[in-house]
């Protein structure tokens, strides 16, 4: 019954997004392909996720799962169970109170039960005219316990224009999602290296500024 | 002839034309051993025109009120995709809401209405001087000027000269009382194939580039060939209108001449923009602007010939 009605809301959710949005996949790297993933994106509005997610096909969708802070979808009963049951979202502890909560070892290990994940590097939303803040070190963690997975860049164009912070009513605009191509760490490559290369990869990917 | 017989042949013939470009793309994809990207193209553009058709019988079944929610939806689609390619800040997200949910249907309620003084200045007049005032209350100035001028134009191109399509639903043509839906369908076919026509003398017979810092496919045969193509189209078909052979060849000359104008500007803004096309809801075409950008240029201008020397 509740995977029932999660699948409900995962349509509702999905045909919301697509109509106000109209969002245009573009696998320009890499296809939708069954592998093991972290997708990585700029993060700019909290529907960010959401978008990726529409634009994955049915089975990729749900073997792929949101990064998202425990903080904010942990509280109340419908957020709950939006953020477990429709987006089966891994929660991190962003606050760090105590060492058993290392964000990194849960990303981890979901990846190691199959699942591919859906992170924003740059750790909070970006709400500056910057078009990328600096990434936070994390990428480079779990890309170095991680090294056979596939980390593709994904930049989210237009979204934040959509529904800028603040607003309640979106514009609909047009949404695109970038899938550039994959990302491994190298054998002998270091934080900095990695995070640079990371960054440039999405970066790439950005359309024209206005 | 019945007004009924007059659409059910003029539907007729288009779907007729169509039928010949899908079988012409049949055999052209029969023929490559390899997929080739213009068969492609072509093929996925047949496809649309079938769509588009359908939706165009859908809507003229519906009369006036169909061929009004059909602009206004168009309207909306096109709206949404050149405010996509311009420059905005938060500080215009009222004035956008204003743009989709207020200026847009208020436009075509005037026209609905057929309140020719009201819809005419409406965007031009009124709209123009409140969205600025909108925008300029939530108190950002960067790139002012910029931004009100962009949504300004967005709303000229994609809400106040498309719904003059419609508008031509309103005109009161002496003699010409309730075949209005067959001046809809004959601005439409004239200026559509005006743009198919410059595609396939293009493609046949180009030669020499016309623009070529705006659009390299724009050439001078194809120019040349699909003004003077859809000159004799629209001559052939003045039976559906109140024009003798000549008046309605030379209205399709200046449709067909405004048509490739609108193609021209639309084109600058594109690659002023860095894309190539307007957006991607019309499989093989692009957007719905790619497909719309010569029927923006020419509605108001027919419209106005028409209003000025044929209605009382």
């Amino acid at each position: 019954m509740t995977r029932l009605f999660a699948g409900f809301i995962a349509n509702v959710i999905a045909l919301t997004t697509r109509l106000v949005t109209a969002v245009q996949a573009r696998w320009i790297g890499c296809g939708p392909e069954p592998v093991r993933r972290v997708y990585f994106a700029n993060h700019a509005s909290h529907g960010d996720f959401v978008l990726i997610w529409t634009l994955l096909p049915d089975g990729l969708r749900e073997a792929t799962r949101p990064v998202a802070g425990a903080d904010y979808w942990l509280k109340g009963r419908l957020r709950r169970f939006i953020g477990r049951h429709v987006f089966n979202a891994v929660f991190v502890d962003r606050t760090r109170t105590n060492k058993d909560g290392n964000p990194i070892e849960t990303m981890s290990a979901a990846l190691n039960e199959g699942a591919s994940l859906i992170i924003f590097p740059e750790g909070t939303r970006n709400t500056t005219a910057e078009r990328l803040l600096p990434f936070k070190s994390g990428l480079f963690h779990l890309a170095r316990q991680n090294r056979e997975v596939e980390f593709v860049p994904v930049w989210i164009a237009n979204l934040n224009r959509v529904l800028p912070k603040g607003e309640v009513l979106p514009i609909p605009l047009l949404c695109s999602v970038s899938f550039g191509p994959p990302l491994k760490l190298g054998e002998d490559e270091d934080k900095a290296e990695f995070l640079e290369r990371a960054r440039e990869a999405l970066l790439g990917l950005a359309p024209k500024a206005l | 002839m019945s007004v009924l017989a007059q659409l059910l042949a003029i539907f007729g013939a288009s779907a007729a034309i169509v039928s010949v470009a899908s079988i012409t793309g049949f055999v052209l994809k029969q023929r490559r051993a390899e997929p080739d990207p213009f068969v492609e193209n072509f093929n996925a553009r047949t496809k649309s025109w079938w769509a588009i058709l359908a939706l165009f019988a859908l809507a003229f079944i519906f009369g006036k009120a169909g061929v009004i929610i059909l602009f206004a939806l168009l309207s909306f689609a096109a709206l949404r995709e050149f405010l996509t390619l311009t420059y905005t800040r938060w500080g215009d997200h009222w004035t956008l809401l204003a743009a989709f949910f207020v200026v847009l249907p208020v436009q075509y309620l005037l026209i609905w209405d057929e309140w020719y003084g009201l819809y005419s200045i409406f965007i031009p007049v009124y709209a123009f001087l409140l969205m600025p005032v909108i925008s300029a209350m939530r108190g950002e100035t960067e790139r002012f000027l910029e931004r009100v001028s962009e949504v300004q134009w967005a709303l000229m191109i994609t809400v106040f000269c498309l719904s003059h399509v419609p508008a031509l639903l309103t005109l009161d043509i002496p003699g010409y009382e309730g075949h209005e839906l067959l001046l809809v369908a004959f601005f439409l076919i004239v200026v559509q194939m005006s743009d198919v026509f410059q595609y396939v003398w293009g493609k046949l017979a180009g030669r020499r580039k016309i623009a070529p810092s705006l659009s390299p496919s724009k050439t001078v045969e194809g120019f040349v060939g699909g003004v003077l193509s859809a000159t004799a189209l629209g001559a052939a078909l003045y039976w559906i209108t109140p024009f003798d052979p000549w008046q309605a060849a030379a209205l399709s000359f200046v449709i067909a001449m405004m048509g490739f104008c609108g193609g021209l500007v639309m084109s600058a803004i594109k690659r002023d923009r860095g894309v190539k096309d307007w957006g991607w809801s019309v499989e093989g075409h692009g957007g719905v602007l790619d497909r719309l950008d010569s029927v923006v240029f020419a509605a108001p201008v027919f419209f106005h010939l028409v209003r000025y020397w044929w209605t009382v």
